[in-house]
């Protein structure tokens, strides 16, 4: 197995260097007009992550469109460069490794998976560039991994679950069963999970570990069902999401027990159809059909209807925020120069892109932002090809749902 | 633990053994015939796969694409077999592994090409959807048509290898290709034939797969290592042994998964190693024959 992963790793690497060449050739030219400013984009384009990736490319792009449109940034057109991670630690830091050194960009926005972006975050500490972080993780936004230049716009295990577990206690059982992606972010959920439910006074029927990236789920199920819980929390992030639910509805759970998750995500409600996921229940930190009520949501996904022809996702809407307030900072800070940004992001910490307003909290760099309770609308009920889901309840940003400063080692 | 929640969890155990099954008993036929350590195999599995998701789509008929995505996925396999590795015999094993490996990487990376890097997601057809109840549980109805498709192909597969002449020509090459040789038969024609079956029951493994698990560029790259284990455990070359250790395999990775769900993958190289320290050549396999 080792030997192939590592060809495979070899493989891609070689691609990788090709393109980053080829890539590398263009911004030469670009070059006469002025220096851009440049910002790094890792994300793990192949894998099990990969359709979420590709919203989040689009989402920047959508970002870098919009700034280029107004004149760039101070007069800097914005370029963002996009590298494939492979959804492994190694690889993320290596490639942002080589944004900076190679390619000279003076920030860092994206990662998906909590694992991959403490690596990235590692490599961004060592060469003193900010870094917007994309994607969930408790670690990066406490003692001792994160840094005044690193950022956490994405939510967090510890408010998804606090608010998805209090919510679900409430509305949909008292009686669970959890099965999580055993890395970082499943382990962190299920943490969380678990103290809720207990704080709520529920009750864990057991709790199951699976390997991240896997497909199949059958010899998990039989254990579940046996133990007839109300409620069936899935950590299953990516394409496993997909197959899970399938195999959990082919044994006919769905009849059995509710299905909830701490998050959706409209890449795979897409990709799975709405029969798999009726009534499943989990939260979002951003839905299009805000466009409704909210006026940069109204924005945002006419822009992206406009290029793409598809409204914008979820993890989208975190990269497109990221490079925002990159472009919000250096023109605050009126200089490129990473710990001059962070100041002036602090120092005025208040900003809203595309679904109303969020704020740094200065202890931590921690972004504080509304988020959705979502469910799956079913078919027949959808709306058009995205109106993949209802929004049950919104719960406004509050910083009582992630642990205070002092929790997170900031005395 | 009581039995009563042992059982549905032995049952979930072999319809993984059953996919195990498919692809050992391909990479064994193979290998007991040819020598040739095909490393393609698990890519051949990912393009059943897809194969069945694009029959599927095109023709609508989810029977249609479960009969012709194999197929195709066995002329693949007889392309392969007689446009590169026929030129290596009589060079070694190390030759064709290294040609196959190679061959898998190309295969991955052009799924990717023509299939994108986001995996595709099948169904079921309408007929074998939901649970069916056994008694002792709700069991997929499409997990129960899998077991009975992998036994009927394995009753065919029999019948074929120990009733026919062609089958007759096939074991008495994995005896004695010299020797076969020397009576007249033309073994070229029969290699190229195993190949193509070979692959054809890994593009079927894929097909039956897929609407459990999706199809996705990378599926086979564990599963390959997985079927070789279990080709290591039966006996590198026995045809019973793949049957017999893909099913215990299956068992393996389901019991494990119950009792303690985080050793479910590292247990099948427990069992392997365990297995070789006890009988170095497999289950059901002959002294030598891996050497």
């Amino acid at each position: 197995m080792k030997s192939m992963t590592r060809r495979t790793f070899l493989a891609a690497s070689g691609a990788a260097a090709g393109m980053a060449a080829t890539q590398g050739f263009f911004p030469a030219v670009l070059r006469a007009q002025g220096e851009p400013l440049r910002i790094g984009c890792p994300l793990p384009l192949t894998g099990p992550f990969a359709a979420l990736a590709a919203d989040m490319q689009r989402g920047a792009q959508l970002a870098q469109d919009e700034l280029n449109l107004k004149g760039g940034v101070m007069g800097h057109k914005v370029e963002v460069l996009f590298r494939d991670d492979q959804l492994k630690p190694a690889v993320g830091a290596q490639r942002t490794k080589e944004l900076i050194e190679n390619e000279k960009v003076q920030f860092i926005v994206g990662g998906l998976a909590a694992h991959v972006q403490m690596a990235i975050n590692e490599q961004t500490k060592k060469s003193k560039v900010l870094f917007i972080s994309t994607s969930q993780s408790d670690e990066i936004s406490a003692k001792p991994d994160t840094s005044p230049i690193t950022f956490h716009e994405a939510l967090n295990p510890t408010i998804t679950s606090r608010v998805v577990g209090k919510w679900t206690c409430d509305n949909l059982g008292k009686k669970w069963w959890i099965i999580y992606a055993d890395y970082a972010w499943g382990k962190q959920n299920n943490q969380v999970l678990t103290d809720t439910l207990k704080a709520n006074g529920g009750t864990l029927l057991g709790s199951t570990p699976y390997p991240l990236g896997s497909a199949e789920f059958s010899a998990h199920l039989p254990k579940i069902q046996a133990a007839k819980p109300d409620v069936l929390m899935s950590v299953t992030p990516g394409a496993d999401n997909i197959a899970f639910l399938k195999q959990a509805r082919s044994f006919g759970m769905d009849k059995q027990m509710k299905l909830a998750q701490p998050l959706l995500w409209i890449a795979y409600l897409k990709e799975g159809g709405p029969e798999l996921y009726q009534d499943v229940h989990g939260a979002l930190n951003w839905y299009w059909e805000l466009q409704d009520t909210i006026p940069t949501a109204k924005k945002f996904v006419e822009a992206s209807m406009k290029k793409f022809n598809m409204p914008p996702g979820d993890y989208g809407a975190y990269s497109y925020s990221g490079v925002m307030e990159v472009a919000r900072g250096v023109e605050l800070a009126k200089s490129t120069d990473s710990f001059a940004v962070a100041d002036a992001l602090r120092k005025s910490p208040t900003y809203d892109h595309f679904k109303g307003k969020q704020w740094w909290r200065t202890c931590d760099n921690k972004s504080f932002q509304d988020m959705w309770i979502m469910k799956g609308r079913g078919p027949g009920k959808t709306k058009g090809e995205w109106g993949l889901a209802d929004i049950v309840a919104r719960v406004p940003a509050d910083e009582k749902y992630d642990r205070t400063c002092a929790e997170k080692g900031f005395a | 633990m009581d039995v009563a929640a042992i059982l549905p969890q032995i049952f979930t155990g072999l319809v993984l053994g059953m996919i195990f099954v498919l692809l050992a008993i391909g990479l064994s036929l193979i290998f007991g015939l040819m020598t040739v350590v095909n490393f393609a195999h698990g890519s051949l599995y990912m393009l059943g796969a897809y194969f069945t998701v694009f029959f599927l789509a095109y023709t609508k008929s989810f029977w249609v694409a479960l009969v012709v995505a194999p197929i195709l996925v066995g002329v693949v396999g007889l392309a392969v077999e007689r446009l590169l590795i026929r030129r290596l015999y009589g060079r070694g094993p190390d030759d064709p592994l290294l040609l196959t490996f190679g061959l898998s990487l190309v295969l991955i990376e052009t799924a990717k090409l023509i299939w994108g890097k986001i995996g595709l997601t099948l169904d079921p057809p309408r007929a074998l959807a939901g649970a069916v109840d056994l008694g002792f549980m709700a069991f997929p109805a499409y997990r129960l048509f899998v077991i009975a498709v992998t036994i009927l192909v394995l009753v065919g597969l029999w019948a074929f290898v120990t009733r026919t002449d062609v089958g007759l020509i096939i074991r008495a090459g994995s005896r004695d290709p010299l020797m076969v040789r020397a009576l007249g038969v033309d073994l070229n024609r029969i290699w190229l034939l195993v190949f193509g079956i070979g692959c054809g029951l890994a593009g079927l493994a894929g097909a039956l797969a897929g609407p459990m698990r999706g199809a996705y560029a990378d599926m086979g790259v564990t599963m390959v290592i997985e079927s070789f284990v279990v080709v290591v455990v039966g006996g590198m070359g026995s045809l019973l042994g793949a049957v017999v250790a893909g099913i215990m395999m299956g068992q393996v990775v389901g019991l494990t998964t119950f009792f303690a769900p985080k050793l479910a993958e590292i247990m099948v190289f427990v069992v392997m190693a365990v297995v070789l320290l006890v009988r170095p050549s497999g289950i059901f396999g002959e002294e030598g024959l891996a050497e």
